[in-house]
């Protein structure tokens, strides 16, 4: 694992193996998700992989009635609006990801502040097929 | 190293053209072009010689996309005539003619050239809605992309984040809206210039002819709230908390300082001028103000030796309602928490004390991204020189505008002040 170069190719491969994985500054131990080569702190170019706990809390959303192509593709329109939104790590960074198990329909239910627990959303079909950052709020990660 | 930054030359503003801004399916970005290239030279008092232009000075975001063609720098220039005048194309998102208003500036203060057009075009509305949104989304940051986020959806996100902190809700981002529409209809150059009231007496009237249930708002934020009249885009941003897609060119002429004089006996002169990058979502220091904005503003008020509170009125890039909210704290005009309600108390109307987007904004004079930046500054150049008729504002001693553009999720900003002397 610490011997995966510091790319976003990796990190999405980490997403694959279900790990949330960051970048953390050697010099100054600061920590990025997703991984930068480059520490903006120190300006240092040591950098290790550090796996997140993948917990955090909401902290902006929004719920999208008109998406990309590729969104539109999976099925997302005016009547089924998906949410994307911004999480802040327990570890410090935040990250933007899409926001599964909540009201999307609904948008006003949905609460900044959320606590949420990292989803490993699985998109597009053969070799189409990545793994999308998710998360979703911890009371109904746990209820599913 | 944080050495105050001056122009080694001064820099006046002597011409501004516009294109109208529309939805065109029979006009392209040298057709757009050359109509504002003419109206610009047109508006130098004193004549323009074409061939004493030095260098082009072009932003385009990406008609590499829109319209399947890149390389405008070299075409503008050889359909304006100007062959083999330098031509440079520019590229910063939504604030890619403010860039390209800045190289210009720093063109001419360098001593290298003397008289430089800057501007810029985009060319947005041949492909599907879908098309236009997946092409804007090319300048989110890339994390963004991945998790579906939309533009609409990157300002969705920074308002639920902004009404968490301050407690202000959609009902203060209306505001922004009414304001918007208000000043339109006295732009005849706005691609709206209907007043949200002037839209539910026409929606009211329509339903009346075809005789089917007519709505009964009771005021504009009645309509507002309505989800068939104005549904949701990427919650809370609705479809009038967005601006529209639209197609157009705008180009400005700058000279030496020394020389604005055998132009016009009426230049504007650049006090200020400041540029800053910033990151997306995932990295931005806060979601509740843009940082960009605030180094750029700094730059441009140190180097001018003024203050927020010297700036008379000002365009800001209100791509999305809840954007103009964050600028105008941002810029020092308001403090942070405070911009919703100088809105709700019409401090930012045209008759206001600090009158904002008196062009009626993007909302309503339209956004063809590349073209905005020096569209919102030929907005400053009318007022300060007292051709902005009905929506002028209400100052006898006009004298310092300014304006603000932005890129992608705050990536790019800048922020320009304008003075007559």
């Amino acid at each position: 694992m610490a011997d995966r170069p510091i790319s976003d190719y990796q990190f999405e491969r980490f997403l694959d193996e279900g790990k949330l994985m960051g970048a953390r500054c050697v010099g100054c131990g600061a920590l990025f998700v997703p991984p930068r080569a480059i520490c903006p702190k120190c300006h240092g170019s040591e950098m290790e992989w550090m796996e997140t706990r993948g917990e955090g809390r909401l902290v902006a959303f929004t719920s999208i009635s008109i998406g990309p192509p590729a969104m539109v593709a999976e099925g997302y329109d005016r009547n089924n609006p998906y949410c994307s939104g911004a999480v802040e790590l327990v570890e410090g960074p935040r990250v933007v990801a899409r926001i599964e198990g909540v009201d999307t329909r609904n948008p006003e239910t949905i609460k900044v502040g959320t606590p949420m627990k990292a989803a490993f959303l699985q998109q597009g079909v053969d070799e189409e097929r990545k793994t999308v950052l998710g998360f979703m709020p911890v009371d109904e990660s746990r209820a599913s | 190293m944080n050495k105050k930054r001056k122009l080694g030359r001064g820099v006046a503003m002597v011409g501004a053209g516009m294109s109208a801004f529309d939805m065109f399916k029979d006009r392209d970005s040298k057709d757009l072009f050359a109509e504002a290239f003419v109206e610009m030279s047109n508006s130098v008092d004193k004549g323009l010689d074409p061939n004493d232009i030095d260098a082009l000075y072009i932003g385009n975001f990406t008609n590499d996309f829109f319209a399947h063609q890149s390389h405008w720098g070299a075409i503008l220039s050889d359909s304006l005539g100007l062959v083999p005048k330098p031509a440079t194309r520019i590229e910063g998102a939504c604030a890619s003619s403010a860039l390209a208003f800045r190289e210009g500036v720093f063109a001419i203060a360098s001593g290298f050239y003397d008289v430089v057009l800057v501007g810029g075009v985009e060319d947005m509305s041949k492909g599907s809605t879908e098309t236009v949104a997946e092409g804007l989304a090319l300048a989110a940051i890339p994390y963004e992309r991945k998790a579906g986020f939309t533009f609409p959806g990157v300002f969705g996100a920074i308002a639920t984040a902004y009404f968490e902190r301050y407690g202000a809700s959609r009902e203060h981002l209306m505001d922004i809206t009414i304001k918007s529409h208000d000043n339109a209809p006295l732009n005849p150059k706005a691609q709206y210039k209907a007043t949200i009231r002037d839209m539910m007496r026409s929606k009211i009237k329509r339903a009346k002819e075809k005789g089917g249930a007519v709505p009964d708002w009771s005021d504009e934020k009645d309509f507002l709230r309505d989800p068939i009249a104005n549904p949701a885009i990427a919650w809370p941003m609705h479809l009038f908390d967005c601006c529209p897609i639209s197609d157009g060119a705008a180009c400005i002429l700058l000279v030496g300082e020394e020389l604005a004089k055998h132009f016009t006996e009426d230049p504007l002169y650049v006090a200020g001028v400041g540029q800053a990058s910033g990151r997306g979502l995932n990295a931005a220091d806060d979601l509740t103000y843009f940082e960009a904005t605030q180094h750029a503003a700094n730059e441009a008020y140190e180097m001018a030796g003024l203050t927020p509170a010297d700036i008379q009125f000002a365009e800001v890039h209100d791509c999305f309602s809840i954007a103009e909210l964050l600028h105008i704290e941002d810029l020092g005009f308001f403090k942070p928490g405070e911009g919703y309600k100088a809105v709700a108390d019409g401090l930012t109307r045209l008759d206001g004390e600090k009158p904002i987007n008196t062009s009626g904004g993007l909302k309503c004079k339209g956004h063809p991204v590349g073209a905005t930046g020096a569209a919102q500054l030929i907005e400053v150049w009318e007022q300060l020189r007292d051709k902005a008729g009905d929506r002028s504002v209400p100052n006898e001693d006009l004298r310092i505008g300014a304006a603000h553009n932005l890129g992608g999720t705050g990536g790019t900003c800048t922020f320009t002040i304008l003075e007559r002397r």
